[in-house]
């Protein structure tokens, strides 16, 4: 069976997809990609569905080779440049990897989370109806854990009579402040803490992780006090614990939570907001339903015309070739200061 | 019973609170309005989270019409019964006290009991299975006779070994895996509420009740064998 065999990875390098469904309330984290937009671009150009599973990569990218077999590889995300056998490829382009030869994933370099996405996905038995690796509960990825130097992953390696793809630049990319809507608990603060949460700038903290990123910035004052009966919790809930300095909740945040939930952020900003470094500034608008019903949608119609937006690479599919292209594509694309995902 | 809120959670869920306390009526209305969405899910429902005194439902924002969702919800609270005792009742087995119960003394001597009184009141109480989570199959347990209630730890410890039975505040617990905390170890049993890779995965469900069966340190390994061997070893029992 083809694999993917790891070299090299950081500590938090794991298999995400869209997250487990159904089990929150047995207190299972639903997981899944940070940034589904870019898992849906690197799917895209291998000709996967959008929530197929994939190599996520955190702050740190990582070294393959590939045995047994030809594969089909994608990279998108927070600006990682893929290169095989030291060879750059061009950003949002698939490429051919072939038996024998190394894929190196580059460090994130505007963000944070980048994916890997192989034809046909892999073969791994899905926990609890997903691939996705939960740290805390032991769940998906390899048995229960992330990737690590020496772990191979069988690929189902399908439709490798697919030529090499390019995606355009992502069109979605908004800047500005993070769209939230006000609640569930926002009559817990006074009307000028909340104006403070509108106003002000925020640091994320170098505490940032799937499970949430902490902020830093003016202290968010509580009206009615920090604790709560816990209630269910959702992505992108930005709570205020009694230091008064809000946690932006995440994929594999716990699900349920006993502090005042001020704001949620809107779905469609959520990548965005998960690509934002420690040290990156940030602030925040409020928008009513309508709104952020108008951008979840846009970014479903976005999603679902990827397929219709790759353009074939269009070489012969020779070493030679293949590696030619590279190297052009590469060099141009590699040093331009704008590429895909910028998000900072 | 006031009509309940429908709090937002963004595009993408909504929270149905029934009450802001710990109360077996309000957590059965919660139960309750769960059971009446999870039979007949209306369109683009993602899952329902049910916790001590509200329901949280997620959907895709794209696939649902909010408006008639909210509707939905609002009808369905109208005239709700509290479903009390809706699951089943189980016996779990637990090791009081020594190397299994590390806080046992302690908790005993700060109510001025003996261990054994301990021991008597907190498994001779019927728990209520409020909710399931942070963490996979923790569960919450209502039902702590209160001569028991204890503060909770004023230092955490950052790891209590799975099967953990605890208590902290009026709430008690069982561990479902290694996991830090701040309530107070009475006893420990080799019953699993999370395993992955067994069926079922999870034991317990909220609404289920629990009762503890204190048994001697000598059945702790034929057990806890048991367990390793698939077993649940909690029992289901009658009311």
């Amino acid at each position: 069976m083809t694999s993917l065999v790891v070299t090299s990875c950081g500590p938090m390098t794991s298999l995400q997809d869209r997250g487990r469904i159904g089990y929150q309330g047995f207190g299972v984290s639903p997981s899944g990609a940070m940034d589904r937009r870019a898992l849906a671009m690197a799917n895209a150009l291998v000709g996967n569905p959008p929530e197929t599973a994939a190599i996520e990569f955190m702050n740190l990218g990582g070294g393959f080779t590939c045995e047994g077999g030809d594969l089909h590889v994608a990279l998108v995300g927070a600006g990682c440049i893929l290169s095989i056998d030291g060879t750059p490829v061009a950003p949002q382009t698939s490429v051919f990897l072939q038996e024998g030869q190394s894929l190196e994933v580059g460090h994130p370099r505007n963000g944070t989370f980048a994916y890997l996405a192989v034809a046909g996905g892999f073969a791994v038995e899905p926990e609890l109806g997903s691939l996705s690796f939960h740290l805390r509960s032991r769940l998906g990825g390899l048995k229960g854990a992330p990737l690590k130097a020496g772990d191979r992953l069988p690929c189902r390696a399908e439709a490798q009579d697919r030529e090499p793809m390019q995606l355009p630049v992502d069109p979605l990319e908004e800047s500005g402040p993070i769209r939230v809507m006000m609640g569930p608990q926002d009559d817990y603060f006074t009307l000028e803490t909340i104006s403070l949460l509108l106003e002000s700038e925020f640091t994320v903290s170098p505490q940032a992780d799937r499970m949430g990123f902490q902020l830093s910035g003016p202290r968010l004052e509580h009206a009615k006090g920090f604790n709560i009966v816990s209630d269910g919790i959702v992505d992108g809930h930005i709570q205020v614990p009694g230091s008064g300095q809000p946690i932006v909740l995440m994929r594999d945040r716990q699900t349920a939570g006993g502090y005042p939930k001020i704001a949620t952020v809107i779905s469609a900003d959520l990548a965005r907001f998960a690509q934002l470094r420690p040290g990156t500034s940030v602030r925040f608008r409020a928008v009513e339903r309508d709104e952020a019903l108008a951008a979840a949608r846009r970014l479903k119609d976005w999603i679902a015309a990827l397929p219709a937006n790759l353009t074939p690479v269009r070489f012969a599919l020779t070493t030679e070739h293949l590696l030619s292209r590279n190297l052009i594509g590469g060099t141009v694309d590699a040093l331009a200061p704008a590429t895909a995902d910028q998000n900072d | 019973m006031p009509t309940p809120k429908i709090l937002p959670c963004g595009d993408s869920a909504v929270t149905v609170e029934f009450g802001t306390t710990i109360d077996p009526d309000i957590n059965g209305l919660v139960l309750a309005l769960d059971d009446i969405i999870r039979a007949s899910p209306p369109a683009g429902l993602i899952e329902t989270v049910p916790t001590y005194r509200s329901l949280t439902v997620q959907f895709d924002p794209v696939a649902t019409d909010y408006d008639a969702l909210v509707r939905l919800l609002s009808e369905a609270t109208k005239d709700l019964a509290p479903h009390n005792a809706v699951g089943r009742r189980w016996r779990v087995p637990v090791v009081y006290g020594g190397e299994y119960g590390i806080d046992l003394e302690e908790v005993a001597s700060l109510h001025g009991l003996t261990p054994n009184q301990v021991i008597e009141i907190h498994s001779s109480a019927i728990y209520r299975i409020y909710m399931i989570g942070f963490l996979p199959g923790f569960t919450y347990l209502g039902g702590l006779d209160k001569r028991i209630a204890t503060s909770r730890r004023l230092h955490p410890r950052a790891k209590i070994p799975a099967g953990t039975i605890m208590i902290g505040g009026e709430q008690a617990g069982i561990a479902p895996m290694d996991m830090p905390s701040g309530w107070h170890n009475l006893g420990l049993t080799p019953v699993r509420p999370y395993a992955p890779g067994r069926d079922p995965v999870f034991l317990f469900a909220a609404g289920d009740e629990i009762v503890f069966e204190p048994v001697d340190a000598s059945r702790w390994e034929a057990l806890e064998k048991a367990v390793r061997a698939g077993d649940p070893v909690a029992e289901e029992v009658r009311r």
